[in-house]
Parts: structure tokens; C-alpha cells; sequence
């Protein structure tokens, strides 16, 4: 029996909901024939969530990763995360897809996806396109493609010549490139990879190939560790703002929850563990499990270093995970010198079968069309489940035979990450003396491919709607694509995040102009 | 030790605990088996045959000398240089569009240019594996469920249901009529998963089917396309195989028959793909869902970025798939090879008496080992199985982890292997005929081998033509089971 929703039921809106859905899934399912099967439950539909809009109800027949989501939004004032509405899903009509596929198809509405949707539409070109949008919102490197780029012509030239019949020893000769090969990975890739690894990180940490499991990208790891470490409507404390793509790697198909710890201005926003400790135990009072910790380190948006020792310890005493997303450890410039987890986690600590690393070679090696990424954990059953579950975002083999030999090259490494540290450092010394000429500041920071600069004063009203607009403006009146802190799940408005890796030296000047309008443009009129 | 056993478990999801990834069944004992011990001619004689991995490894060489032949394709060279930093930073999901429009060129070409494919409607997926894990995300929720006809690809347990929570109903499929899908099969299902209140959001076929080698035809198709627009769930078709057709019955793709009734609802269709199997590139991971559904294209690019296609590889195939010439001399010539390799195969088993499916596709075929059966049970199978393994020394994969509803049912893979592997293989499997028929008192078993004392596989005789033409499961069965009988 199918019910008209009665209009006052805006207290209740979930139960009204349940009466119109139960009845409409059994019409759908073909029991009443095509007619009934298409007409009506179309009718019914487009009903429904014209009606769920109006009240601005989340959708009964849910996962529960939404309804948390929506308790989040409710006690935090300032997120973007995606409103919980089945709007624009709708017009799939009578063919009825998952509720995880609904959530995910519909447009973003987050800025950051808007943004590089925008620059994906009108990309600036020098010659082609000079008024097109700049790209400072995807944290990208490409200060030091011509190093990597002279290396593996090299190398592959020497591949090509010893082919044909198994030539490169083992696996890495042509006849091993298209057979199956372990999902996990190749082992003389594994080897490289860790050699890698510990030259980026400053030597101070070697890396076991055997704790590792490779996937295509840091995006599949990430999820892959999710699924591992959590159970659907569990959480990972994650300490805000962080990096957009967190919700989705996290949350998306796992129903795994984030739950933010803010990070304060006043603090220069490190993490704090009074805050850290009062999100747990929240937690705990309501009733959600957390079952770890997900940090990047050096930390993105911002560019901090985090202090692993606390982190740990926290952990230990809760016994629960932690993720360390350290992408960006080769990236890093100034003085303040990085620690993986890896190296302060003793072999001997019983508590390290709860530490897992997410890595890869999109930022520090500049080439995230490759898709390489790494987990490395120190517990075996994670090991284990992730080789399995790999499968699904398993690296191509021919690009790890082409990248074998140019990560094991140790003194071209060395040579690579130190170069590159000095391109980062000089941009972004240029950058910010750019920025602090229009009376814009940023964080201190020694790590990532950004700054997080403070506009809070430009904004007007000094809140989300304030940051948003500002934005827009930055986007479409100077044609720059940044990153606001509302996209990142930032407490405090009028931050944002500016990627200067992406830029020629030259380029830097104009971007700093096209800013400089804006900036000139929200000065308040005293 | 079992409470630091249960500890463990207790910090890892219920995920990561549980059996879903399959990896217990018999199917992949046989690969650990492999794996302890591989066969090589000179180094290790006496190692276990690989027959249970569906590996294309033919017409590799074809490949190679492309590869050789084109080093601009390979942006890491000198050749290709110029092009390397636009691709080592390009990482849309929505792929490199040379990419795209070569991989949809491809696919028209194997399916005789009869369908158009949109380029825009191509997803990238970490294999075809990847590509029914998102399909399944994309069309049924947690507890939802697919049909599937048996016997099916074993993987199929874990692609589409561990991460995702959906179930599969298993559409029986028997040899009374050469493991053909019916309409009464699918009805049953539907009504079986209907009775116990359990939602069925999908039809998946696998077209050219694995294990059996065979091609749907046009009926079988319309039949399940109708079936499933009446009752308006989804039908994806995992065409992985189709470029490995190398006799009549020809391919017939979904998408044919998607044309041929313009009144469907194409939105309810999707096709998997993969480079895997026809080209034999299983390493280069790449995986193609292509859905006529917007929403579904929508949702399962944004779910791409968990298994995207390396761009080194998109441009490199994006080259090789768009060399035409290359293409058509590859297609006919893989065909032609599998062709030959599975008449060997054939033939040899039916020098010994043994039948297999008739098929006219996949690089495996499915082999009737039922008359070696002690009983007609999976039990009697499991045993067969182990003795084929242990002391043959050959990796094939018994029916049961296939799902088939008859005990009996073995899938023997010839494509990953070269002549000479071929032929120690066959001898192989002679002597277990051998042993099976001198354990029993039919001395009219025997004759046969006795002719050929020296274990030789030669080729044509006029009983092997007979064996060749016959039903598998003709009155062709052995004295053993006519003295119990």
C-alpha cells in the first residue's frame, strides 16, 4: 500500500520515507508486470526525492557510513562533504543502480573536484590558451620530470637490446612482461622499490621488499588497508584538514567512517593530542568504534611534520592502528629533518603488527601516470589479505621493469631526491616572497608540493560561504584553481592551499599578478 | 598459540579474516602445487605440468617483435622521449583518448566490425577482475545477488562478492544438453533466490563461456536478454574470450543482439573486457567495463581511480591496437594457433578414449574424465584430482571448483605451453589411462595402448575420428562402467 507522505512530517522524516520505499522496491521488481514495473515506481521516484529534497532528510534504505556522515555535518558546522540526497541521481529512472552507486555518481560538489573539473575544461597554455586556469590545486610535481625523464631513456634502450628470450635476468626480461606475474608485485621491484624508499627518507630506515605490497597508487592502498583494518560503521581519527581524496580512498565502498580532529591556526595546526584523545572518547560515548589513526606525514594541506612519537603512543595505549600516509617524504625542504614510522617502531614492539605505511611514487618521483604505490606493514595478515586483495589494483609489470632499474641506481637517486629537494625549496621560497609581497602569509612548513596560505582576512562574512565565494573568485575572475580549507575539512575559514610545484619559474610572477587582483578586489573599504 | 591466533584476528576486519578471496578451494591448491614445483624440460623434468592457468602465450612472439619494431610506443625511450612528461603526469580517470578510441577500434574489429563502440564509454578497471568488482559495487548492495550459470570461472566467488557483500545464485547448467543455459534453469534461480527473500539485482554471462569453451548463440543471447528486460535487472556479459574464437560457431557479442532489438532497455546492459586473455598481456593489467548506462559509466570511472591503467601502457597499447595491420595479422594468426594447439589436445585425449566439450573457443577445454571416475561423486573427483596432481604431475582443475553440478568435469588449459610441453603432457595423461584401465579387468581397455607401447601420441586414425565426432557423453564410455552396469 503505497501512502501520500503527510506534509508535517518534517520531525519524522525517515519513517514517512520507510512507508513509500518498502512498497515501491516490491512494484519495481517486476512482481506487477512492465507497467507496474516501469510507470509507476518511475512516478513513485521522482516523487520521492522531490519530496526527500525538500526536507533535507538523508534516504532510509542506507549504509550506515551516510547516517554518521550526516551526524558529523550536524556537529560540525563547516564541511563540504557531498549532501546526502539522492537529487541528481534520479535521472537513472526505472533502471535501478546500488545506493553506493548513487552516491557516487552524482556530480561532485566538493570545490576541489569542481576546480580541477574547471582546469581539465580550460587549461592554461602559454602559447594556446593564456587566459586558461592555472593549476595550483593538484599537488603535483613537475619540477623534476627532465631528471627522470633522461634516466629511463636510458634505461629502457638497454632493456630493448638485451631482449627477446628472457634477456634482464628473470622476470625483468621482455618474455616476463605480459604472463601473470605475483599480484603483489615483482620481487626485483620490490627490491628497488625499498632501496627507494630508504634513500628518500634519509637513510636513517631500511625497508624490507617482504613487508610489501604493491597497488596501483597510494588511492588503492589506502582503500585496501581500510577494508583490512575496518569493519563497515567503524572510524579512523584523522586529523583536519586533510587531504580531500581521503574521503573517498577511506569511506567510499568501505562504509568505513573519518572522524576529523581539528588542527588550530593558533597551534600553527599540529596536531594536538588533547584534541586527539577528546575525538576518541567522543567517539566511544556514542557508540562508534574507532579502529585507528590515519595520518599523512609530512602532511597534506598543510606541509608540517608530525611527531610520530605521540602518534605512537596514543595508539599504543588505545591499541588501535595507525596509517601513515607518507607520499610526500622525499619532498621535503627546510630544516626540520623527517621520521617515518618505520623508523621509530621497534622490530622487537608487539605493538607494530598495528603500524601500516602508504606510500608511492606519484609526488616524489613526479610520475603519477604510472600508477605505483605501496603498503608496508609490519603484520603479516594484513600482508597477506592486502596480496589478495590487490588483485584488484594490481600494478602493470611493464612499467615496474622500466622503473626496476632506475630506483635500484643508488647514486642517481641520491643525486635525484637532493636536486629536487633544492627545485622545491627555490620555488617555494619564490612563492611565498610573492605571496608576502600582496600581505599574504603562510604556515611553516618543510614538506609537500603546497603552502597553506591565510586569507581569512579577504573573506567576507568570515565563514564557509565567505571561503566559497572567495574562491569562485580566485577561479573564475583570475582563472586560478586552489584548494579552499572547507574542501579539506578545515575548522577555520579562509584558508587555502596553493600548489607551486605545478609551475614554471616564469609563471610564478603571472600567477602572483592574477592573485594580487583579487586580493586588491576584496580589500575591505575601510 | 590459539589465543594469540584469535588476538590476531580480532585487529583485522571481518574482511580481511574471512575466506572470501577463495583461495582454499581446489583451484588454487593445484597452482601451490605448481608453484613448489614447476615443470622445465631440462631442469626439472619432473615438476607438475601448468594446465590450470587460462594463459595466452601463443602468439607472444608477434608481440614482442612489434615492440622491438616501435620503440616510440614505449614513451621510456629516446624515440619516445618528447612524449614522456605529458604521460607520466596524466592520471584522469578518464584515460588517455588514444587510449580509448584504439581499445574501442579493437573491440569492433573482433566482433567482425558488425557493432560501434563510443570511446567516452570505456572505463579502465585493474583487470577484468576489477571490472566485475565495480560492476558488482555499482549494481546490487550488500546481500543483493547475480545469477551466474554453472560451471563458471572460479574467481567469479571472489571478484564479485567478497568486497562487495553480494551473493551469487547459481544458474545449473548439465551435460544432457552440453551444459546449454535454459530458460527453465534461469527461472528456477530467479525463483530460488525470490523464495528465500534474497534480491536478484543481474544476469553475468561469460561469453566465449570459461570453463567450457563455448560460444552463446543468438538464442541463448536473446533469451537471456529478454529474460532479464522483463524483470528489469541487469545483464553483464564478460566477453574476455572473444578474440580466442577459432572455429564455428563464430562470436556473437551482446552488443549485436542489443542492435538487433532496438525495444531493449540498454540500460540494463554491460560488457566486460580485458586484454588479458586474447592478446595474452595479463600483466599489463588492463580492464575495460563498457556500459551503455550513463550512471553506471558515471559511478565506475569515479571508481576507476582505484585501478587505473599505468599511461605507459595506455600509450603503448594505444599505439599497438591502432597499428590495423598488426591487429588483423595477430587476430587471425592467434586464432589459427589456438586452433591447432586445442586439435592436439583433442585429438590425443581421444586416442585415449577421453572426450572433451566440442568447443570453438578460450584457450582451455573441458575435458570428460568420467569414466575414470571410481563413483559418480565430487568425493571420487577430489581423488582423481589428487592423483592427477601427485603422481601425474599435471595442474588441472576439476569441476567441483567450477561449480558443476556433475562430478567428472575437468578444464585442461593448452595455451601457456609450447609444443614439446604438449606432448610430454599428453604422454602423461596416457599413463594414467592407462594405470586407470590395468586396475580394472576390461582387457578391451587395454587394446588400444597396447598398439602403442611406446606411449607416443600419434595422430589420426580412423577411431579417433569416430571418438572425435561423437557427443562426449555418448554410449562411448568405458567397458569398466558397462561391467557395473
Amino acid at each position: 500500500m503505497i501512502q501520500t507522505p503527510p506534509k508535517e512530517s518534517t520531525r519524522r522524516p525517515t519513517r514517512t520515507g520507510m512507508r513509500l520505499i518498502v512498497p515501491l522496491q516490491g512494484v519495481v521488481q517486476g512482481r506487477g508486470g512492465i507497467l507496474l514495473g516501469s510507470l509507476i515506481p518511475c512516478a513513485l521516484f521522482y516523487f520521492l526525492q522531490f519530496y526527500l529534497k525538500r526536507n533535507r532528510s538523508p534516504p532510509p534504505p542506507n549504509p550506515p557510513s551516510r547516517s554518521t556522515s550526516s551526524a558529523n555535518l550536524s556537529e560540525l558546522p563547516r564541511s563540504s562533504s557531498r549532501p546526502n540526497l539522492l537529487s541528481r541521481g534520479a535521472s537513472m529512472g526505472r533502471v535501478q543502480l546500488s545506493g553506493r552507486a548513487n552516491n557516487v555518481a552524482k556530480p561532485d560538489e566538493s570545490p576541489y573536484y569542481i576546480g580541477l573539473d574547471r582546469v581539465r575544461e580550460d587549461a592554461y597554455d602559454e602559447v594556446s590558451n593564456p587566459d586558461g586556469v592555472m593549476q595550483l590545486g593538484l599537488s603535483e610535481n613537475r619540477l623534476s620530470l627532465d631528471l627522470i625523464e633522461e634516466r629511463l631513456s636510458k634505461n629502457l634502450t638497454d632493456l630493448m637490446s638485451g631482449a627477446g628470450g628472457g634477456g634482464g635476468g628473470g622476470a625483468l626480461g621482455m618474455r616476463g612482461i605480459a604472463t601473470y606475474q605475483p599480484m603483489d608485485g615483482l620481487l626485483e621491484f620490490k627490491m628497488a622499490m625499498a632501496d627507494f624508499m630508504t634513500e628518500a627518507m634519509g637513510n636513517t630506515v631500511s625497508f624490507d621488499p617482504s613487508r610489501m605490497v604493491l597497488t596501483s597508487g597510494a588511492t588503492p592502498a589506502l582503500e585496501i588497508l581500510s577494508f583490512c583494518l575496518a569493519d563497515p560503521g567503524n572510524a579512523f581519527l584523522v586529523p583536519a584538514p586533510y587531504y580531500p581524496g581521503f574521503d573517498r580512498d577511506m569511506k567510499w565502498r568501505t562504509g568505513v567512517e573519518l572522524i576529523p580532529v581539528h588542527c588550530r591556526s593558533c597551534d600553527n595546526f599540529t596536531l594536538s593530542i588533547t584534541a586527539l584523545e577528546q575525538a576518541f572518547n567522543q567517539a566511544r560515548k556514542r557508540g562508534q568504534k574507532v579502529r585507528g589513526i590515519l595520518i599523512s606525514n609530512p602532511s597534506n594541506p598543510v606541509g608540517n611534520m608530525l611527531n610520530p612519537y605521540d602518534i605512537l603512543d596514543f595508539a599504543r595505549e588505545r591499541n588501535i592502528h595507525i596509517i601513515s600516509d607518507e607520499i610526500f617524504a622525499g619532498s621535503t625542504y627546510g630544516n626540520e629533518k623527517f621520521v617515518s614510522m618505520a623508523e621509530i617502531v621497534d622490530s622487537e614492539d608487539a605493538f607494530k603488527d598495528r603500524v601500516h605505511i602508504v606510500y608511492g611514487l606519484s609526488k616524489d618521483l613526479c610520475i603519477p601516470g604510472f600508477r605505483v604505490g605501496v603498503i608496508y606493514s609490519f603484520n603479516e595478515n594484513v600482508l597477506k589479505a592486502s596480496k589478495k586483495l590487490t588483485r584488484f589494483s594490481s600494478v602493470s609489470t611493464p612499467t615496474q621493469q622500466i622503473l626496476a632499474p632506475m630506483l635500484s641506481d643508488k647514486r642517481f637517486i641520491q643525486e635525484y631526491i637532493n636536486t629536487n629537494r633544492q627545485r622545491i625549496q627555490s620555488m617555494y621560497d619564490l612563492f611565498v616572497a610573492g605571496l608576502r609581497e600582496l600581505g599574504l602569509e603562510c604556515t611553516e612548513s618543510s614538506g609537500g608540493l603546497y603552502c597553506w596560505v591565510d586569507m581569512s582576512k579577504l573573506i567576507s562574512p568570515y565563514n564557509e560561504k565567505g571561503e566559497l565565494d572567495l574562491w569562485d573568485k580566485l577561479l573564475n575572475t583570475a582563472k586560478i584553481n586552489v584548494t579552499p580549507g572547507s574542501a579539506c575539512h578545515c575548522i577555520e575559514p579562509g584558508w587555502f592551499r596553493f600548489c607551486f610545484t605545478t609551475l614554471k619559474v616564469k609563471e610564478v610572477p603571472l600567477v602572483i599578478e592574477r592573485i594580487r587582483k583579487v586580493v586588491e578586489s576584496c580589500k575591505p573599504s575601510v | 598459540m590459539e589465543h594469540s591466533l584469535r588476538k590476531q584476528e580480532q585487529i583485522l576486519s571481518k574482511i580481511a579474516n574471512n575466506d572470501g578471496h577463495g583461495e582454499n578451494s581446489a583451484f588454487f591448491d593445484g597452482w601451490k602445487a605448481y608453484d613448489t614445483d614447476p615443470y622445465h624440460p631440462t631442469q626439472n623434468p619432473n615438476g607438475v605440468i601448468q594446465m590450470g592457468l587460462a594463459e595466452n602465450q601463443l602468439s607472444f612472439d608477434l608481440v614482442e617483435e612489434w615492440v622491438r619494431n616501435n620503440p616510440k610506443a614505449s614513451i621510456c625511450t629516446a624515440e619516445g622521449a618528447s612524449e614522456f612528461k605529458d604521460i607520466a603526469i596524466y592520471q584522469d580517470y578518464h584515460g588517455l583518448p588514444a587510449f580509448r578510441n584504439a581499445v574501442a577500434r579493437f573491440m569492433e574489429k573482433v566482433r567482425g566490425n558488425r557493432v560501434r563502440f563510443d570511446p567516452d564509454r570505456i572505463v579502465m578497471s585493474g583487470g577484468a577482475t576489477g571490472a566485475q568488482e565495480t560492476l558488482a559495487f555499482c549494481l546490487a548492495d550488500p546481500g543483493d545477488a547475480l545469477l551466474v550459470p554453472t560451471p563458471y570461472y572460479p574467481a567469479n566467488d571472489r571478484d564479485l562478492t567478497w568486497r562487495t557483500g553480494v551473493k551469487l545464485v547459481p544458474v545449473v547448467c548439465d551435460s544432457s544438453n552440453d551444459f546449454k543455459m535454459t530458460l527453465s534453469g534461469l527461472e528456477a534461480a530467479y525463483k530460488t533466490a525470490q523464495d528465500s527473500n534474497v534480491k536478484v539485482k543481474g544476469l553475468l554471462l561469460n561469453n566465449p563461456s570459461n570453463p567450457l569453451g563455448t560460444v552463446l548463440d543468438r538464442e541463448a543471447l536473446t533469451m537471456a536478454l529478454r529474460f532479464t528486460n522483463d524483470r528489469n535487472i541487469h545483464l553483464i556479459c564478460d566477453e574476455i574470450y572473444s578474440a580466442t574464437v577459432f572455429d564455428e560457431p563464430g562470436f556473437i557479442s551482446i552488443a549485436e543482439i542489443a542492435q538487433e532489438n532496438p525495444n531493449c532497455n540498454t540500460d540494463l546492459i554491460h560488457i566486460v573486457y580485458s586484454l588479458s586473455k586474447d592478446l595474452g598481456f595479463p600483466g599489463f593489467r588492463v580492464g575495460i567495463l563498457y556500459s551503455y548506462n550513463d550512471a553506471v559509466v558515471a559511478c565506475a570511472r569515479k571508481m576507476s581511480s582505484f585501478g587505473l591503467v599505468s599511461t605507459q601502457t595506455q600509450h603503448m597499447l594505444a599505439s599497438m591496437l591502432s597499428d590495423e595491420a598488426f591487429v588483423e595479422r595477430f587476430l587471425a594468426e592467434s586464432a589459427a594457433r589456438l586452433g591447432a594447439r586445442r586439435g592436439v589436445l583433442c585429438r590425443g585425449l581421444a586416442q585415449m578414449g577421453l572426450g572433451s566439450l566440442r568447443g570453438s573457443a578460450g584457450l582451455y577445454c573441458w575435458m570428460d574424465l568420467r569414466r575414470l571416475l571410481k563413483a559418480a561423486t565430487f568425493e571420487a573427483e577430489m581423488e582423481l584430482w589428487r592423483v592427477v596432481i601427485h603422481d601425474v604431475r599435471i595442474n588441472v582443475s576439476p569441476g567441483a571448483s567450477f561449480h558443476c553440478s556433475e562430478p567428472g568435469w575437468f578444464r585442461v588449459c593448452f595455451a601457456n605451453m609450447d609444443d614439446d610441453t604438449m606432448r610430454v603432457a599428453l604422454n602423461r595423461i596416457a599413463k594414467l589411462v592407462i594405470q586407470s584401465s590395468s586396475n580394472s579387468e576390461a582387457a578391451a581397455a587395454r587394446k588400444p595402448c597396447r598398439r602403442r607401447s611406446k606411449l607416443e601420441v600419434s595422430l589420426s586414425f580412423r577411431r579417433l575420428d569416430e571418438i572425435m565426432m561423437s557427443s562426449p557423453h555418448s554410449p562411448m564410455t568405458s567397458p569398466l562402467v558397462r561391467a557395473r552396469t
